[in-house]
């Protein structure tokens, strides 16, 4: 039961990221290839008036890497499927946990609801704080500590989203689902402004970077997150329905016969 | 064929959380060590030593909103 569920949750993870290639090759490739056009310039820049010992060790590191090319089809379409497949999966395991737990809703509500609040708490809240940059407008030397915010932040957002969710399955039987939602709903809100008003503020953006580009290349990240969890929400459910309504069905036989 | 159709449609039955657990356990972790190799290997953490990883999923990693340079 839990391991087909997982399956079609990873199968349909595999179509989202798919879907998304499509989204990225169009519409974010090119902000990534003008952004690097830019890192490339200001290299170039600094490279003229740096002394000739001076010279970052950027090149001699550039030997059998993937170039640009592989970087943006081939390297970009296994991303993106292997990370669908993966939060595909999560998000079916999640799904087994969730269903028949939160109430009366059925397989394909309760999927477009879990992949909403999904979108909510692993996109939406770490954007607000933490946003998708193109190359170029972070500094090399700050990875550790981004990456370090970046996760935190991320799983405060999941955590608060699974208390959340608790929470509003407690209120389910006093107030109904709609109070249950709202209630539930405003004291995620709540957390999440205390949480991104405590976490500290990056900001590395070099100087002369295209404001174009920045919203260009946000606005597409953005878009290839909503497809990625329109796609899993809309189709799982469709999915799990079958094998839930299987499981329904042997279950009342295996009952009749006791 | 009846039974099905007129018994009351949406009743989810949970399913029991033994069964979910293990599950939940192995696969979850297999998958996040997936989401670790496309969103954050060889950048602020390395398990294998070189840039190919990183370099592979790169543009992916940008569009996704990980972290990286
Ligand atoms: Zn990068």
């Amino acid at each position: 039961m839990v391991g087909s569920l997982l399956m079609r949750g990873m199968l349909i993870g595999v179509l989202a990221g798919l879907v998304a290639f499509g989204f990225a090759r169009i519409f974010g490739e090119p902000q990534v290839d003008l952004a690097i056009a830019f890192e490339e310039q200001m290299a170039a820049t600094e490279a003229a008036q740096a002394p000739a010992g001076d010279q970052p060790a950027m090149e001699e590191t550039d030997e059998g890497l993937p170039g640009r090319g592989t970087q943006a089809g081939l390297g970009l379409i296994t991303g993106l499927v292997v990370y669908g497949a993966a939060v595909g999966g999560i998000f079916a395991l999640v799904f087994a946990f969730a269903y028949g737990r939160l109430g009366a809703i059925g397989a394909r509500g309760l999927s477009a609801v879990l992949a909403l609040a999904a979108f909510a708490s692993v996109v939406l809240v770490p954007l607000l704080k933490y946003p998708a940059n193109p190359p170029a407008v972070s500094l090399d030397e700050t990875i550790g500590a981004r990456t370090t915010l970046y996760f935190v932040l991320l799983v405060l957002s999941v955590g608060g989203m699974a208390l959340a969710f608790a929470l509003a399955r407690r209120l389910l039987a006093q107030h109904g689902t709609w109070n249950a939602t709202l209630i539930a709903s405003a004291a995620y809100v709540a957390f999440i402004t205390v949480v991104l008003i405590a976490m500290p503020t990056i900001n590395e953006m070099p100087a002369g970077f295209s404001p174009d580009v920045l919203w260009n290349f946000r606005i597409s990240s953005v878009g290839i997150q909503i497809i990625i969890w329109a796609v899993i929400g809309l189709g799982f459910g469709v999915l799990a329905e079958r094998v839930l309504g299987e499981f329904r069905g042997s279950a009342r036989l295996a009952g009749s016969y006791r | 064929m009846s039974d099905i159709t007129f018994a009351p449609a949406h009743q989810p039955v949970a399913i029991p959380i033994a069964e979910v657990l293990p599950w939940a356990i192995f696969g979850g972790l297999l998958l996040m060590i997936a989401i670790y190799f496309v969103g954050a290997e060889e950048g602020a953490t390395s398990l294998i030593s070189g840039m190919y990883i990183h370099e592979f999923v790169h543009d992916g990693r940008h569009l996704l909103g990980f972290p990286c340079h």
